[in-house]
């Protein structure tokens, strides 16, 4: 039997992308192996890891329980948008690299997308909040410490830009997106 | 794993969504935000030849409020749901239940009326539908029904709906004036699927006596189970209640299974003492409304 294929367009960091897949191609599998994009990391494929989140208009999502087909139309933002086009790091990638927030790197994209989403709604977390806000991501290797620690960095780095910035305090506010 | 191949179907109306259902038969699912159906189709514990994927299909997104309840419509993410503070002021237990499924990356994909159309005797919301006497719409070629919360429920991932129908909204009724709610649970790991769970309203008459005390129980069940306790507790004030006497009186009621998570007698001490918090918490609850 062969497989129907489908052509589907998607919107990858900013940039548009054609790919033909059989139905059942998994999001991640597709930014991995159709699109080379290889940030994106693999571990369950039920849900429970979480090394596989990417955004989904804006909203962190796992990439391996959502289709390719049905990730048309939508505007997706995986580990390599994070940093600026001039490669400049996003604050929680500088967050992470700072308090050693990881060591062999698998669960990173996954932390990274995830909170790079959660300080755009909730800029000055707790510890409490923070703990909170990794809870659906897995580590194998750090014991969760410093991931926590970097999380808190991340908050502090961007308020930091945010008040050095023309315009100040605001553009670090809760609300940017939604 | 990878899922198995399947024929993909992506409708943009409620019609075409019907009509490829009818279409499919028994070979084709309805596919909501997959956070269920596509880690079985990845460990390949379902094949269906077809896939209706109703995403794309309008308005059928919203979480409307009226002097009824709260109709949640069958695209509207967790999330959503659990943002809507018209929502949760109109019923509490909708938000105090969300909060306890899966992890916030799950609830921005997955459908609160998806959840109710897999069944799962472990959801909140399949929880939360049943104790607040809620109730689905399913809609096929054929037309519209109303399926109560007790009629649809009928085992584990098991429901009354019919091959061909979509449900499109559920609608989780006001609690009675005087009433508050509270949801509690056990799991092994952080967002994980309860050991047990409880979700418990109690009403107050206006001398802020108890007049009604009832749980719904996740995990201890084939389906969301709901037991009356009133008796137990009729007549006192929230203060000079004995909720442990409720939770005992649960015990004798509740015969679970046991499985690698907890045995059935761990699931049956978690009910009692669950139970007793619950119905504390939710008779707080009621007083300060
Ligand atoms: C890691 C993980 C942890 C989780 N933990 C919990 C938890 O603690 N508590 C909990 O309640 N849930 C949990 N879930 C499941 C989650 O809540 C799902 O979102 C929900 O069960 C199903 O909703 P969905 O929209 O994703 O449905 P799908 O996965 O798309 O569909 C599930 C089933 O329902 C059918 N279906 C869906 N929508 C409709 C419709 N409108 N009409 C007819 N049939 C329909 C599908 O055909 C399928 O059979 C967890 C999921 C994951 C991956
Ligand atoms: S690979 Fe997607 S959650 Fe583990
Ligand atoms: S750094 Fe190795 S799994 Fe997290």
């Amino acid at each position: 039997m062969s497989e129907e294929l489908h052509e589907i367009r998607l919107r990858v960091n900013g940039a548009e992308h054609t790919a033909t897949v059989p139905a059942r191609r998994l999001l991640s599998d597709c930014l991995r192996q159709d699109l080379g994009l290889t940030g994106t990391h693999v571990g369950c494929e039920h849900g429970v890891c979480g090394a596989c989140t990417v955004r989904v208009d804006g909203r962190p999502t796992r990439s391996c329980l959502m289709f390719a087909v049905s990730a048309q139309g939508h505007e997706i933002t995986t580990v390599e948008g994070l940093a600026e086009p001039d490669g400049t790091l996003h604050p929680v990638q500088r967050a992470f690299r700072e308090c050693h927030g990881l060591q062999c790197g698998f669960c990173t994209p996954g932390f990274l997308t995830v909170v790079s989403a959660y300080l755009e709604d909730n800029p000055d977390p707790t510890e409490e909040e923070a703990r909170e806000a990794v809870g659906g991501n897995l580590c194998r290797c750090t014991g969760y410490q410093n991931i926590v620690k970097a999380v808190l960095r991340a908050a502090e780095i961007r308020r930091e830009e945010a008040a050095a910035a023309p315009g100040g305090e605001r553009a670090a506010g809760a609300g940017e997106r939604r | 794993m990878k899922p198995p191949p399947f024929a993909y179907h992506a409708p943009t109306t409620l019609a075409e969504a019907l009509d490829a259902l009818a279409d499919v038969g028994t070979d084709g699912k309805v596919l909501a935000g997959g956070q269920s159906l596509i880690p079985l189709l990845n460990m390949r514990l379902a094949a269906p030849g077809h896939l209706v994927d109703v995403n794309g299909v309008a308005g059928l997104d919203h979480v409307s409020v009226d002097a009824s309840g709260v109709r949640v419509g069958a695209l509207a993410r967790h999330a959503d749901v659990e943002a809507d503070d018209d929502a949760a002021a109109a019923v509490p237990l909708l938000r105090q239940g969300l909060r306890l499924v899966a992890h916030p990356v799950i609830r921005n994909r997955g459908t609160t009326v998806g959840s109710l159309a897999h069944a799962d005797p472990s959801a909140e919301m399949t929880a939360a539908l049943a104790l607040l006497g809620g109730s689905v719409t399913a809609a096929s070629t054929a037309g519209r029904r109303t399926i109560s919360a007790a009629d649809f429920f009928v085992g584990p991932l098991e429901s009354s709906l019919r091959t061909g129908e979509l449900l499109v909204d559920a609608h989780f009724p006001r609690p009675p004036a005087g009433s508050g709610t509270a949801f509690t649970e056990l799991a092994r790991r952080h967002g994980d699927y309860a050991m047990c769970g409880v979700a418990a309203l109690v009403t107050l008459d206006d001398d802020l006596r108890v007049t009604a005390a009832r749980a719904a129980y996740l995990s201890v069940a084939p389906v969301p189970l709901v037991l009356d306790l009133t008796e137990a507790v009729a007549g006192r004030t929230p203060d000079t209640a004995d909720f442990d006497a409720a939770g005992r009186l649960v015990r004798g009621r509740l015969d679970p299974e046991g499985d690698i998570h907890a045995t059935a007698e761990y699931r049956a001490h978690l009910a009692e003492v669950l139970t007793a918090r619950a119905l504390r918490e939710a008779a707080g609850n009621a007083v300060r409304r």
